[in-house]
């Protein structure tokens, strides 16, 4: 198939409304990488940067919807033009909740700032956090070059930021047994290596939809559930 | 990919009522249509798109023998109505379109009242014994075409003098006044505006429930809007046929994306 629409002004419309949803995404990578590196250097005013930031993202958003908006209007998008707009909307809505999450990580920070530190978790933090970031920097790649398989391979590596979070939960669990005193610090903990695991969840969202936009199919199988805290007892009756 | 109008108003039972085996159109030494198969749904609207001399208007004339008032065009391949082939010998032209009905690109009503335009066919085809059963038959289609409320103070006045889109609507009265199995729509709505062409469609949809529709277009959205299967045509070839959600979304063939898409083909 030409690449190249007869009325090049689609073609811009096209672009700029891809163009946006980079920029977007490069922002919530950054925003991951800010909130995590504040939070394991305890650094207040990185982390008040990270909440001024998402701003920035929510405009991004709102400028999709109305160029997305506009393009269906005004163009009457089918076939992959179709599927590219509808990619980029339900893209432009993971990506702002995940620039949410590294928001609320940034507004954790500081009140951790304040508590003990806990030294372990936190890097076992880092480490999921950089994985999630590395994910959506891969999903935009695949996004821009329409690559399903690099798509599907990023749908794999959410297990592995589920299991992750799985052994954090565990981490937690023994750090407040073993000390009341960490319990405040922990419960914080907790939700950051919550959020991050979202993060994942919507990470592989736009995968599914970067599948869709290339294929033509949405995938049949529901992604296995990596998050075994809700479900499996040992794990509950921990606690 | 189900598509959601499909589901809620299909009516089809999924037979064919057209079924094309190989059909190949010349003109002359010109090969306008190869070697196309395709089977048309009963009770659906099927559109044919594709590119300004693709064929997709001269396989619809195949349909109801249009082309054999052209001396040049020879037609091979079967066709078959309801398991018959139309191009039989023992087949009457005029009955045939009688049975496969045609509105054209432009508005063509004959220069009579409204009230001859759609009595003409029916006349003809001695439809009608009565004088009262003629005015049933003109009621009925005018009703129809939805053009009954704005034509029935003045059915003695000329077709003519109605404005483009009524004029259309009074070619789709005539052409349904015959109660044909098949309706053939070349470009039915090229001439009219915004509303008339709204009006069009909304008629397609509701003619759909008795009959096949057939439509020739050039615009993609109104095949999207009215059609339930799509059929595209490029260089004489049927390229892809399928669900028109499908092929709006998710065509199969590449040439079929380049089109609908706008790209060049």
């Amino acid at each position: 198939m030409n690449s190249k629409h007869i009325l090049s002004a689609f073609d811009e419309d096209l672009e700029s409304i891809q163009a946006r949803i980079s920029k977007m995404g490069g922002l919530v990578e950054l925003a991951i990488l800010d909130s995590i590196k504040s939070l394991t250097t305890r650094d207040v005013e990185l982390a008040e940067t990270v909440r001024a930031n998402d701003k920035l993202v929510d405009e991004l958003e709102a400028q999709i919807l109305e160029d997305t908006a506009m393009v269906i209007a005004l163009r009457a998008p089918t076939a992959v033009d179709l599927r590219v707009v509808l990619t980029v909307m339900k893209a432009a809505g993971n990506l702002e909740r995940i620039g949410d999450y590294a928001k609320n990580i940034a507004k954790r920070t500081t009140v951790l700032a304040e508590l003990v530190a806990l030294e372990e978790a936190s890097r076992g933090m880092n480490r999921m956090a950089r994985e999630v970031q590395l994910m959506l920097k891969d999903v935009l790649d695949a996004l821009v070059q329409r690559d399903a398989q690099l798509a599907a391979d990023i749908i794999a590596r959410d297990k592995d930021v589920d299991q992750m979070y799985n052994s954090l939960f565990r981490e937690f669990l023994t750090f407040m047994m073993e000390d009341p005193r960490n319990i405040s610090t922990c419960m914080h903990l907790h939700f950051i290596a919550k959020n991050i695991e979202r993060m994942g969840d919507h990470v592989t969202a736009i995968a599914e939809e970067v599948i869709y936009l290339v294929t033509g199919e949405r995938l049949d199988d529901p992604r296995s559930k990596g998050d075994i805290t809700s479900v499996d007892p040992d794990l509950s009756d921990l606690g | 990919m189900n598509d959601m109008r499909f589901v809620e108003t299909r009516v089809t039972t999924n037979e064919a009522k057209f079924t094309a085996k190989d059909v190949q159109v010349y003109y002359g030494d010109n090969h306008a249509i190869k070697d196309v198969s395709i089977d048309i749904e009963d009770k659906t609207v099927t559109a044919f798109i594709g590119p300004s001399g693709c064929g997709k208007s001269t396989f619809l004339r195949c349909l109801n023998r249009m082309n054999d008032t052209i001396d040049i065009c020879r037609v091979e391949g079967d066709i078959l109505l309801d398991g018959e082939d139309i191009y039989d010998k023992k087949v009457d032209p005029v009955q045939l379109r009688a049975r496969v009905g045609m509105v054209f690109q432009k508005p063509n009503p004959f220069p009579k009242s409204i009230y001859d335009n759609v009595a003409y066919g029916p006349r003809i085809h001695g439809m009608a014994r009565t004088r009262a059963d003629l005015d049933e038959i003109v009621e009925k289609s005018l009703r129809r075409a939805a053009l009954w409320d704005e034509a029935k103070d003045r059915l003695n006045a000329p077709g003519t003098g109605l404005s483009g889109g009524q004029q259309q609507r009074l070619c789709i009265a005539r052409a349904v006044a015959t109660e044909p199995e098949v309706l053939l729509m070349d470009e039915p709505c090229s001439a009219l505006d915004p509303i008339a062409t709204s009006q069009v469609e909304e008629l397609i949809a509701d003619l759909r429930t008795r009959f096949s529709v057939v439509i020739v277009t050039h615009s993609m959205q109104q095949a999207a809007r009215v059609s339930q299967k799509t059929a595209f045509f490029h260089l004489g070839d049927l390229v892809e046929y399928g669900d028109t959600g499908h092929i709006f979304t998710n065509p199969e063939d590449p040439r079929t994306e380049s089109y609908i898409t706008g790209r060049i083909g």
